[in-house]
């Protein structure tokens, strides 16, 4: 018999989904490995079809997205209990993901912000005795290993077929990394940087360029030239997507094993390449970056030590 | 009577200038408000950025950094290093609603005990007006 395998989304783009179906043929090893037994995106199997499943009797769930609502979380914890093992899947399970930028506000400010003064929905609703509820809307968006317990990570907004393609080989493999495994290199994204070696010995900058404000040369090091490319302090494994092109790396990949905080630590690396030692020159160099909490946080807000935004 | 609050300052000082100038203000019995931990690091420059908001995130009501007077640093450059991190980290801490006064950066060396007093008194001082930080606790979904 193929070991079982489910697909779910969570607070997520779709992006996820479309990473798997990118793997192109490579979809039919993977279809003749193992069998699908849950995506809702993709094949007609319902809840109760999984609430039906013993125990334990799926080998792996990929579960994609954070968790923003109560319907989520009810999902997660019942693939939880259905399998061997869960993989969170792309930086929203990981570490909360675009998102997760919404812990920057809280349920009413995200209402009023999209109803304004229209008509907001209701949680509950009775009529003609009929009654229908919605998912109750959380004030902080989480990632998935703060409301159940997860085996392995898949980083990237999306995975690459690549790294999910390895992904499933270990998966598959005899030999199980140790729980907890982020599975990509454990090393900057610098290091597979094709502009590696026009990266000068000690990087210093006088000015921060926005991407709309210039056409970069496509053979330097982005950073050299000014754009803020989180490459130096992302894990590796996308094999530099984005740098290759034209554009400086925006962090999806998360932090290498030895960071904490994505978001400090890419803050802490871009700040330090500033070239002054007078306070009116650095702030008028940072004026380059009007949203530190969106760069530097751009895929890691809920992940990060303070979370969220404080709430009133 | 409930007890009235004192701040919790989490404070990194250097080993060659603040460090110093808090151990002179003791010596010289020079007295200041009891609220500060200080932790001493070789340079203001290693004062990652992650320890800062992990202080923030255990519940500090304030976090100082105190390093060398520009020019003076041990190893050359390191406070501006840490003045460069400071000014971008300044306006993220705001972006998460973090008052502006809970985060402060000062260059005190190792002669000035008495700033480390009119420093460390400012700071309980603007503290308390803040009143005790509430914590972003994430809501911690069931």
């Amino acid at each position: 018999m193929k070991p079982k395998v489910a697909f779910y989304w969570c607070a997520s783009c779709g992006g996820c989904e479309e990473a798997v179906v990118d793997l192109d043929e490579k979809i039919l090893d993977v279809a003749n490995a193992v069998d699908i037994v849950f995506w809702p995106v993709a094949l007609d199997f319902k809840e109760h079809h999984v609430e039906a499943m013993p125990d334990g009797s799926i080998l792996a769930s990929f579960i994609n997205g954070a968790i923003r609502n109560s319907d989520q979380l009810k999902m997660a914890k019942l693939l939880r209990a259905k399998s061997q093992v869960v993989v969170a899947f792309g930086v929203c399970a990981q570490l909360g993901g675009i998102p997760g930028l919404a812990n920057l506000s809280d349920a009413k400010g995200i209402f009023a912000e999209v109803f304004g003064d229209g008509v907001a929905p209701v949680r509950f609703h009775r009529e003609n005795g009929h009654s229908l509820s919605l998912p109750e809307f959380f004030d902080t968006v989480v990632e998935l290993d703060r409301v159940i317990d997860v085996d392995y990570y898949v980083p990237g907004c999306p995975p690459t077929p690549k790294i999910i393609g390895d992904a499933l080989g270990v998966l598959l493999g005899s030999d199980l990394p140790p729980k907890g495994t982020v599975l990509a290199p454990d090393q900057a994204l610098c290091e597979q940087c094709p502009r590696k070696d026009t990266r000068p010995e000690k990087l210093l900058l006088k000015e921060f360029k926005r991407v709309h404000q210039v056409v970069a040369d496509q053979q330097t090091c982005l950073l050299a030239q000014g754009l803020a490319c989180l490459g130096p302090g992302t894990r590796a494994g996308c094999e530099a997507m984005c740098i290759r092109g034209n554009m400086p790396c925006t962090g999806c990949f998360g932090p290498t094993s030895r960071v904490r905080d994505f978001g400090a630590k890419a803050l802490s690396a871009l700040a330090s390449v500033i070239d002054s030692n007078d306070e009116v020159e650095i702030a008028r160099i940072l004026e380059a970056l009007p949203d530190p909490a969106g760069t530097f946080y751009r895929y890691s807000l809920p992940s990060s030590l303070l979370g969220r935004r404080r709430m009133e | 009577m409930p007890e009235a609050f004192e701040p919790k300052i989490v404070a990194f000082f250097c080993n060659w200038c603040t460090y110093l100038a808090a151990d002179l203000a003791g010596t010289s019995r020079i007295k200041y408000a009891p609220n500060t931990r200080v932790v001493r690091v070789m340079c203001s420059g290693r004062v990652d950025p992650q320890f800062i908001l992990d202080a923030f995130a255990k519940g500090a009501d304030g976090v100082l950094i105190g390093g060398c007077h520009p020019g003076d640093c041990h190893y050359q450059e390191g406070n501006y290093k840490a003045l460069r991190r400071f000014m971008l980290l300044k306006r993220l801490v705001k972006q998460m609603g973090i008052e502006e006064d809970r985060l402060r950066l000062e260059w005190i060396s190792a002669a000035e005990g008495e700033r480390v007093k009119t420093v460390v008194n400012d700071m309980v001082e603007k503290l308390r007006a803040l009143g005790p930080r509430v914590p972003a606790r994430r809501r911690e979904v069931a």
